[in-house]
């Protein structure tokens, strides 16, 4: 069950990158070929490797975009004053090498077997490890039903917008756009609250899981409001992400 | 050295050093803070990476419970602030 | 091996050298905010700054410290993490009067503060002009994230010895690591001589 990370191989190794699909202005997904990959569950991640010609290292961590199964792939956003996210998402090439180790984490990780109607609470680029989840679920037929609660800057700032979009079978997304909305826009426009959250939870009494993701002030936020509906904390994971690009 | 100005994060974004340190995935092994008593995965701990080190404390008290600090390819790892660490 | 990323450089580069910034530096705009744990909000009548051990060991409330003469300094810091950033103006009480208000003979410290953070450092870098405990940060009260309501300014050295939130001094014979130097950090941290790590 949940702790049980795949094993792979968890030394740093030499990927090369496959392809790049842009997905907003400053987001982009990135497909790689892991030559000694071991597989991964839904929700974990890597670490990259960067090293410049003087020999200068970087290191961060990305959630894995793709299914298990799935070539490997992770979603990046770009952050203005980064210094990794910048070259992942505008200087790398098809083609380029990076280092990378992984899969990493047995915590924040869904494997279908846990038969609970799933919450998923994305704040930002959080969504990455919410969508390879959703992959997952798809590929292996689960019937399990979902609610993807999507924060957002703006439409514009809406990762995986068309596949989302989508909707597939028995998952409902909402969105909340919090700066900016398109004209028409009926959904919701602010951050997210617990008038919000009690809207869009499943109820209490489903015995639901849910996996919010996202900055640490949204995450703190979600996951009190979710237990104050009544979640027990147990069946609310959590992952935090930092400010560094 | 690690990354600067993270604010706070959680025990995921230690992930990686932990198989480094430990040989193996940590990030669901339950942690006793020798402090207050209290329990929690290592997931979901405060995490803090001032650049200088990581630095890992228990989020009832505060107490540290953990200290990893890279020098010169050597990790620096100090537990004493757990009185319990088990691998789940 | 690891793979040289294609054109990946570090974001920052380093400082020219023989001029204002310590080798390995470089200069920003930015004043990052680099804590060890959460930042502590102890209210201003709580608030005292003691100095320990000696003949004299003494106190000083907020009110009490604020009394007491301060000035105004604008010096550069350097952060072992490599950034420094030039002309910050900070007011506060210098340590030559704190020092100046107790009788002791121990040549070391070892500053504590809020949270539990500790830094050690030799009396001799505490006077003379070199330090101040720092309760104004460019013209403001200093912001609790920067180490508010006051914390250590000792320029010269390494910016993890001027300890945010700090509440005092305990005077000492002999020089005892604190926090960061208890894992591996230079014991007095010059950033002229490059003194980031033991052994440098």
């Amino acid at each position: 069950m949940a702790g049980t990370a795949v094993r792979g191989r968890l030394t740093w190794q030499t990927a090369t990158v496959d392809s790049l699909v842009d997905e907003t202005a400053s987001v982009r997904t990135i497909s790689l070929s892991v030559p000694d990959w071991g597989g991964h569950q839904a929700g974990q991640h890597l670490d990259i490797r960067l090293t410049a010609e003087d020999g200068y290292r970087a290191e961060r961590s990305y959630s894995i975009a793709s299914a298990p199964g799935e070539p490997v792939a992770i979603t990046v956003e770009r952050l203005d004053d980064g210094e990794v996210s910048p070259y992942l998402t505008e200087e790398l090439r098809v083609g380029d090498e990076i280092e990378l180790r992984g899969p990493i984490g047995g915590y924040f990780v869904w494997d279908g077997g846990d038969r609970a109607p799933l919450l998923l609470l994305a704040g930002g680029s959080g969504v990455v490890p919410l969508r390879a989840i959703l992959r997952h679920r798809s590929r292996i037929g689960s019937t399990v039903p979902v609610r993807l609660l999507y924060s957002a800057r703006s439409w514009a700032d809406v990762i995986y917008r068309s596949e989302l979009g989508a909707e597939p079978d028995g998952v409902q997304v909402s969105h909340t756009l919090t700066r900016q909305q398109p004209p028409g826009w009926t959904g919701y426009a602010r951050r997210v609250d617990q008038a919000m959250i009690t809207e869009v939870a499943w109820p209490v009494a489903q015995a639901p899981l849910a996996y919010v993701c996202g900055p640490t002030n949204f995450v703190e936020a979600v996951a009190a409001d979710l237990v104050a509906l009544g979640y027990p904390a147990q069946r609310v994971k959590t992952e935090r992400f930092g400010a560094t690009g | 050295m690690e990354a600067l100005e993270d604010g706070v994060v959680d025990g995921n974004a230690i992930g990686g050093l932990l198989v480094e340190v430990f040989g193996t995935e940590m990030t669901t092994a339950v942690g006793t803070c020798a402090g207050c008593g209290s329990t929690s995965q290592v997931a979901e701990l405060a995490v803090y990476r001032p650049g200088l080190g990581t630095v890992v404390r228990c989020r009832s008290c505060d107490n540290v419970l953990m200290v990893f600090v890279k020098i010169r390819d050597v990790t620096c790892v100090d537990m004493m602030g757990l009185a319990q660490l088990t691998s789940a | 091996m690891s793979p040289i990323s294609r054109g990946f450089h570090r974001r920052h580069e380093e400082a020219e050298p023989a001029g204002r910034v310590p080798p390995g530096q470089y200069v920003t705009r930015d004043f990052p905010v680099l804590s060890a744990g959460p930042t502590p909000h102890t209210p201003l009548a709580n608030w005292t700054f003691s100095i320990e051990g000696g003949q004299s060991p003494t106190s000083w409330t907020w009110p009490e410290f604020q009394a007491l003469p301060s000035e105004t300094v604008t010096v550069d810091i350097h952060c072992v993490t490599r950034w420094s950033k030039l002309d910050t103006a900070w007011t506060g009480v210098s340590l030559d009067v704190l020092l100046d208000a107790v009788s002791f003979d121990d040549p070391y410290v070892l500053a504590f503060c809020d949270g539990g953070y500790t830094t050690n450092l030799p009396v001799a870098d505490l006077r003379g002009g070199k330090a101040w405990v720092a309760y104004s940060y460019d013209g403001g009260p200093l912001p609790p994230e920067h180490g508010g309501p006051a914390r250590l300014l000792v320029p010269h050295l390494y910016f993890w010895k001027s300890a945010k939130w700090v509440r005092g001094l305990r005077l000492r014979e002999t020089d005892a690591p604190g926090f960061w130097e208890m894992y591996g950090y230079h014991m007095y941290g010059d950033p002229w001589r490059e003194q980031r790590y033991a052994g440098d």
